[in-house]
């Protein structure tokens, strides 16, 4: 049913129709409209499920990982510095190997404090094993929490999965949204069960003390198992398609003017909606712009990036994010994915945009897109004020 | 009790308090129990990959996290409609809970989570190398704490944990010994037995932390109730009730039997300073019996 409505009210209602069986946040801004309204759900008994109100993030995680422990689905959502709290139990629920699902409602990280978007706060637990999905819209993000579910549970999978979408641009902003009813989520996502849970019947023991001798390899089975996903992200993203008849590329990445492009932009998030406007524009003035959009981070899609860019002479990584004393992490990525294509690699530029929630414009994509016929950039910082950088001084 | 469900062959040093008391509570509460455990000794030398000794369902997360975990794990049951039949502990050690664990236990109490708490209180953080703690006790020597020619080992009293724990307004509180098993069977049993929070910290010696023989300690567990250093208690809905001490011994018997106060000996205004906390507790708990 088509509906217009504000983002975070979309992703409240799809995650209650994905029937989680516990509920666990604490607020921070942009994330709240969210879990607000997850709770009223609860309140009004549309939602059949525990909703624990803790006291931080912190046990926000620790109470989902323990639900999802036994084995029941589980749902909690968090931003900026909640995530940057989170981080330790982050990294414990995909080691643990619980698929959880959150919503990252991303923002920036302080200091100074601000509570617009950008993404840095993915990028602090980017190395934590979790599947990190970007949306582009608010239907995309809906669409998405229905893709984590099935990815996380799949017995071949057993890891969290991680839904970002941009703060206030993608959780506050309105949009027309396809919203599957109730019998549709129901078909794709099956009620989860799993052996692997705690069980007076069938006593395990979840997160064993590994010495030297046993590490390596259980680090190693998750690096794994994202090589897998590589397959089973593009099967759940053709299931979906074939059900709700929507959803552009494979699941791993997307491609906007792609096919002859010789100029690609490659970003992640709701900023790729400004870059299509600017192809666009780029084409009607002859110009062979395209978009490479990231849609999958972790696991990262070499091969698929690879591939895309064969014909590409020189590629712009729009990055919302910095990693401080080195570059944008998208354009790390990048760099190392184009790095086997030996000769035929592109000139891969960085370009950092829209830190903190400074606007991103067709002028600052413009910006971008000049700099690509210059000499090759790591980490070009967009739109800077420069007066305010003199002044400081 | 006829099988124990905290196996044998863990790597626990010999004479290790807190491996008796883990395995007292978890055979008193039965296998119909799930277990979330804080990082520390306990965890490290019962669960080294691939064996563990729990023969009940049990779960590390972290270090801090376990009171989160277990509610956690008793909103996922009670989602199941499994909460009734099954018993959730959440323990961990002093260091675990004290410290760095206390903002997650005073969120599990005040949500009102039916989970026990158990704090297995050996009064350092001993997996890292007996380094002090909110529970340790005045004028210990621990790494962190160290005795010297301007100090005397940690300044500062133990935390009121059990009092910050009832002031929670939770239904059991208790202290316990690994030195009275009868008295931690009976108090875990009445936890166990009423709805919600409950907490239960118990006393248990660590013969390598507290440089006492590795045969002593039951005896030194012993020695810390009856000198009054470690009262017994409970707060039952906010009703103290004490456990008596029959004949009260001076610190110095305690004392004097740990490497940890060995520094205190040759300074006679230094015991009087730990016989005055004992002095405290036998009159703010009612400890003697003969009074
Ligand atoms: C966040 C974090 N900080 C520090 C540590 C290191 N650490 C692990 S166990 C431990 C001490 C545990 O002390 P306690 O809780 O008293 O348990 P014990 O080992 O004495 O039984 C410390 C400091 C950790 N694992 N995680
Ligand atoms: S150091 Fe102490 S608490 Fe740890 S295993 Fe040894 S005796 Fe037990
Ligand atoms: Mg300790």
């Amino acid at each position: 049913m088509k509906q217009f409505v504000e983002g975070s009210h979309a992703i409240a209602e799809i995650v209650k129709r994905c029937r989680p069986g516990v509920v666990s946040a604490y607020p921070i801004t942009p994330q709240t409209h969210i879990v607000e309204g997850l709770a009223q759900m609860v309140a009004d008994k549309e939602l059949n499920a525990q909703f624990v109100n803790v006291e931080s993030e912190h046990s926000a995680a620790s109470v989902v990982l323990g639900a999802q422990a036994t084995g029941v689905r589980t749902y909690t959502a968090t931003s900026s510095q909640g995530l940057l709290l989170m981080a330790e139990v982050v990294f414990n629920i995909a080691g643990l190997r619980l698929p959880v699902v959150m919503t990252t409602a991303n923002r920036a990280v302080s200091a100074p404090i601000n509570i617009w978007n950008d993404q840095q706060d993915v990028m602090t637990v980017r190395d934590s094993g979790w599947v990190l999905l970007f949306a582009e819209t608010i239907q995309e993000a809906v669409d998405l929490h229905l893709q984590a579910y099935r990815i996380g549970e799949d017995p071949r999978v057993m890891l969290p999965v991680m839904v970002n979408m941009d703060g206030f641009i993608l959780t506050h902003g309105m949009e027309v949204v396809d919203m599957p009813s109730q019998e549709e989520v129901d078909k794709f996502v099956t009620p989860y069960s799993t052996t692997y849970k705690l069980d007076v019947d069938n006593p395990l023991t979840m997160g064993y003390l590994a010495d030297p001798d046993y590490y390596i390899e259980i680090r190693y089975m998750v690096q794994q198992t994202h090589q897998e996903l590589l397959t089973i992200i593009p099967e759940v993203a053709a299931q979906f398609k074939r059900q709700f008849k929507r959803g552009e590329g494979n699941g791993l990445i997307e491609g906007y003017h792609l096919e002859d492009a010789e100029q690609v932009f490659v970003a992640m998030g709701s900023v790729c909606g400004t870059i299509r406007d600017s192809v666009d524009e780029f084409r009607s003035k002859g110009k062979k712009a395209g978009l490479l959009k990231i849609a999958s981070y972790r696991p990262f899609p070499k091969n698929e990036i690879v591939k895309a860019l064969s014909r590409a002479r020189e590629v712009a990584v729009v990055d919302k994010s910095i990693s401080l004393g080195g570059f944008g992490p998208l354009y790390t990525d990048l760099s190392a994915a184009v790095s086997s294509m030996g000769a035929k690699a592109p000139k891969v530029s960085g370009f950092v945009i829209g830190l903190g929630g400074r606007d991103i414009t067709l002028q600052s994509i413009q910006e971008v897109y000049e700099c690509l016929s210059g000499k090759q950039v790591d980490c070009e910082f967009i739109g800077l004020k420069k007066e305010l950088l003199a002044e400081a001084k | 009790m006829t099988q124990t469900l905290f196996k044998p062959g863990h790597t626990a040093c010999a004479g290790c308090g807190q491996a008796v008391g883990a395995r007292l509570v978890i055979d008193t509460a039965g296998k119909n129990t799930m277990i979330a455990n804080n990082t520390g000794c306990l965890e490290v030398f019962s669960t080294k990959y691939p064996e563990s000794a729990w023969c009940v369902p049990w779960i590390h997360s972290l270090f801090e996290n376990c009171s989160a975990v277990a509610s956690g794990i008793e909103a996922g049951l009670k989602y199941l409609g499994k909460k009734d039949a099954i018993n959730v502990i959440a323990q961990a050690g002093d260091g675990g809970t004290a410290d760095i664990g206390l903002q997650a236990i005073s969120g599990m109490f005040e949500r009102g989570h039916d989970v026990l708490y158990v704090c297995y209180d050996n009064e350092a953080y001993m997996n890292t190398g007996i380094q002090r703690s909110g529970l340790t006790p005045t004028l210990t020597n621990t790494t962190t704490s160290p005795s010297g020619a301007g100090s005397l080992g940690n300044p500062r009293p133990k935390k009121p944990m059990p009092e910050i724990a009832a002031a929670h307004g939770i239904p059991y509180v208790a202290t316990a010994s690994v030195g009275y098993p009868q008295d931690v069977q009976k108090k875990v049993k009445k936890a166990l037995s009423i709805k919600g929070p409950k907490y239960i910290q118990m006393h248990v010696p660590c013969p390598l932390g507290w440089r006492h023989e590795s045969n002593m300690t039951f005896d030194v567990a012993k020695l810390a109730v009856e000198t009054g250093l470690y009262p017994l208690f409970e707060y039952e809905y906010g009703k103290l009730i004490p456990r008596k001490i029959a004949k009260i011994k001076p610190v110095e018997e305690y004392l004097k039997v740990q490497g940890r106060f060995k520094h205190l000996l040759k300074n006679p205004d230094a015991v009087k300073q730990v016989q005055a906390i004992a002095d405290y507790n036998i009159q703010k708990y009612g400890l003697n019996a003969e009074a």
